[in-house]
């Protein structure tokens, strides 16, 4: 006689190391099984895009370090270059190329953590974090530097940045510039072709190509699906146009690829600190921009390609001091659509690593 | 680059098929009847030449007089983009069709939308609040919510 069983309900998390944050995904197993998975998320919604009506546009600042806060450069960046197109700022040259610097750099950071905590799920606990925390550190350094922040730099500013670069940065980044590759190869070495590591990743999670771009997949999970496209390539903003990079996409779409992809990435973004530390120029680093800021009437919608995709801003602005609206196109949100598409069939221990090869922070998810 | 089509062009060609369905246009942006919201939808993703296969985002704004839903769209294909709006008029219950059904990123947004802003998208396969608890008095992103 056939053993009776039914499916069971497990919540993971919301306080859970391994859903990077207070997610929490009501799952249904059948066995070892996952039958069907629905994220809760809001535990970490603050209103952010409410708060935003209520202050200036440089007060908001502060309020976008706290989106993605394993990126917080490149939430300031998207932010302002969306205040400058509405209220058509010009920056000057120096400024940015330290946008670009600081941009790279952040991404460089936040894949180390996406490459390093991925391991971890996958059971390799502790040791690759602590490699990728290193260079990370480093970078860190460097922001403090220009900024004195270590986690919400609050850097970028409507015109520019907050301040110029102190003597001791350039020789510092040169320093990391050379030193990088050689620590991205020794990674790889270690990872890419570790038995267990392919064993558990390749075919597992895979999100095709179609579904990837229906459900406005973006970054790295968008381009392991064999879609490349960048948006610093498509629609080049800042100053991105004049710089040698390319573009790595994977082929399968599994967490294998999405994890090659960061690898790459990395490669290119030193590439890109490379050529802007040749060519930074001198000059100012801030426009005049008025201390409350007023935009015409109108809206905009203004995006970048951060570390984990588009991260876009929609504005609109009624001539006041404050934006009238302020929305925030949540890359990592819109990543997670197709989660239960990637898990469903597969084991528990794999549900931990599909989810991690997304790469989310709940910080941008909830807002 | 990509390159925002001019809306006017668009409307030309949505006035082709369905007559009645373009408000306004304004640029790049494209304001239609929310009654006609899911066909014009349709229609922008599967024309030859327009193939706006990528939602980009999707969210609403409260102007008092009206809430507008705004979709930013793109194609990946041709690398352009175009804004599409729909207004409601009533605030008790302003109801708009989902688009999830053509492009699953608008799954999350809409229901983000409903949370927030208390847009009914009739069609949705789960319009469940996002943020939020069920039964969170009102919708934050309201400009009358204080």
């Amino acid at each position: 006689m056939a053993l009776k069983t039914e499916p069971i309900v497990l919540n993971i998390g919301p306080q859970h190391p391994s859903t990077h944050g207070v997610f929490r995904m009501k799952v249904t197993l059948d066995g070892e099984v996952v039958v069907d998975v629905e994220p809760v998320i809001g535990y970490l919604h603050r209103g952010i895009e409410k708060l935003a009506e209520g202050r200036t546009y440089t007060q908001n600042i502060p309020l976008t370090d706290r989106l993605d806060y394993l990126a917080s450069m490149t939430n300031n960046l998207a932010y302002v270059l969306a205040v400058e197109k509405l209220a058509g700022i010009k920056v000057p040259e120096r400024a940015e190329y330290l946008r670009v610097i600081m941009a790279e750099m952040m991404r460089i950071s936040s894949h180390l953590m996406a490459v390093g905590f991925f391991l971890n799920d996958l059971g390799a606990m502790m040791t690759p974090v602590l490699y990728m925390w290193r260079e990370r550190e480093k970078i860190i350094d460097l922001f403090e530097m220009v900024c004195g922040q270590r986690l919400t730099y609050n850097y970028m500013r409507t015109g520019g940045v907050s301040q110029d670069i102190p003597e001791e940065f350039l020789p510092a980044l040169k320093r990391f510039v050379a030193e990088m590759p050689g620590y991205i190869d020794e990674y790889d070495q270690l990872l890419a072709e570790n038995e267990i590591l392919l064993a558990r990743t390749k075919g597992v999670g895979v999100l095709s190509r179609e579904l990837a771009i229906n459900i406005a997949a973006s970054g790295p999970v968008l381009r392991a699906s064999g879609v490349e496209f960048d948006i610093r390539r498509a629609d080049p903003y800042s100053i991105y146009d004049r710089f040698d990079f390319d573009v790595p996409a994977g082929e399968a779409g599994d967490c294998y690829d999405r994890y090659r992809v960061r690898i790459q990435e990395m490669k290119q973004s030193v590439r890109i600190l490379g050529q802007a530390i040749a060519r930074l120029p001198g000059g100012e680093v801030c426009a005049e921009v008025p201390q409350l800021l007023r935009p015409p009437a109108g809206e905009v919608y203004g995006r970048i390609e951060a570390p984990k995709g588009e991260l876009g801003f929609y504005l609109v602005s009624d001539n006041s001091i404050a934006p009238y609206r302020f929305h925030i196109r949540p890359p990592e949100l819109i990543n997670l659509t197709a989660l239960k598409d990637m898990v469903v069939g597969w084991k528990v221990a794999d549900l931990i690593i599909i989810f991690g090869s997304l790469d989310v922070c709940l910080g941008e998810i909830d807002r | 680059m990509t390159i925002a089509l001019k809306g006017e062009e668009v409307a030309r060609k949505i006035a082709e098929s369905f007559a009645e369905a373009v408000a306004a246009v304004d640029r790049s942006t494209i304001v239609v009847n929310a009654g006609s919201l899911y066909q014009v939808a349709e229609f922008l993703k599967n024309t030859p030449g327009l193939d706006f296969d990528y939602l980009n985002n999707l969210t609403a704004v409260d102007y008092l007089d009206y809430l507008e839903v705004v979709y930013h769209l793109s194609s990946l294909k041709h690398n352009h983009s175009l804004t599409l709006k729909a207004r409601c008029y009533e605030r008790e219950k302003p109801t708009v069709p989902s688009v999830v059904s053509l492009w699953r990123a608008a799954d999350y947004q809409e229901r983000e939308v409903y949370d927030l802003m208390g847009i009914i998208f009739s069609g949705h396969p789960n319009l469940k609040r996002l943020f939020l608890w069920e039964g969170f008095p009102g919708h934050p992103l309201r400009r009358d919510y204080l």
